[in-house]
């Protein structure tokens, strides 16, 4: 399970509209025992493409360092699929460098964005509940 | 020179655990050998078998992505700290071919 605050989800959102023709793509900084999300670390997307991301690496050790800072972790990445599903591509399954972290999907394909999370763990894929919480 | 390397959760377990390690060396290639001396389970995962960083994976000098410097030639100074981080990538092309458990 995912436990999100409505806060870094809204800003989760935004961040994948204001990417919008480009997938967007950022950080999931929180309690990775508990699967809590504290804190939403919006990225560059490095790669500039509408299929393809990359999180900016600057901007990944800077989250990084922060999450760390706040006695936490980074415990996931979501990004934005613009024209498909909110499922894990082959692409983000083979490239999860993380068996531990959340892959957070948001699908920009229909007027309401869909927000799906996924373990991926030797390339096998689980999808995991998604609980809002108000903060 | 003694530096402290900070390692991703991922490569934790090959160091019992520990977030941050101090290793000696006077460029980033030697810190990271010397690293990779005490933890062995820790080889290949940073530098490839050809001796290059490896491709997935980023690595800095206090603020810098040592890619954008010298790479593995990159020197240190006493009380750096050189972080490591798992590439994050992805996206959708092939997105028609993983398969949801």
């Amino acid at each position: 399970m995912l436990s999100v605050p409505l806060p870094a989800y809204q800003q989760m959102i935004a961040h994948c509209l204001e990417g919008l023709p480009e997938e967007a793509c950022g950080l999931l900084g929180g309690d990775p025992a508990a699967g809590r999300v504290v804190t939403c670390y919006p990225a560059r997307n490095a790669a500039a493409s509408a299929t393809l991301y990359t999180v900016d690496p600057k901007d990944h050790l800077l989250a990084d360092r922060d999450a760390e800072r706040a006695g936490g972790a980074l415990i996931g990445v979501f990004h934005s699929h613009t024209h498909t599903d909110a499922y894990p591509s082959a692409t983000d399954v083979a490239q999860a460098p993380d068996p531990d972290w959340h892959y957070v999907l948001v699908s920009l394909r229909d007027i309401r964005p869909v927000v799906r999370s996924y373990r991926i763990v030797d390339g096998s894929v689980t999808e995991e509940p998604v609980v809002l919480r108000s903060r | 020179m003694s530096v402290t390397v900070h390692l991703p959760t991922v490569l934790r377990s090959h160091a019992g655990g520990a977030k941050q390690v101090t290793v000696d060396g006077s460029t980033v290639g030697e810190a990271l050998s010397a690293l990779t001396l005490r933890y062995p389970g820790i080889d290949g995962q940073v530098v490839d078998a050809e001796g290059s960083l490896h491709r997935f994976v980023n690595v800095y000098v206090n603020d810098d992505d040592v890619r954008y410097l010298s790479s593995l030639e990159t020197p240190v100074r006493e009380g750096d700290e050189i972080s490591i981080l798992p590439a994050v990538a992805g996206g959708a092309i092939g997105a028609a071919t993983a398969r949801v458990r």
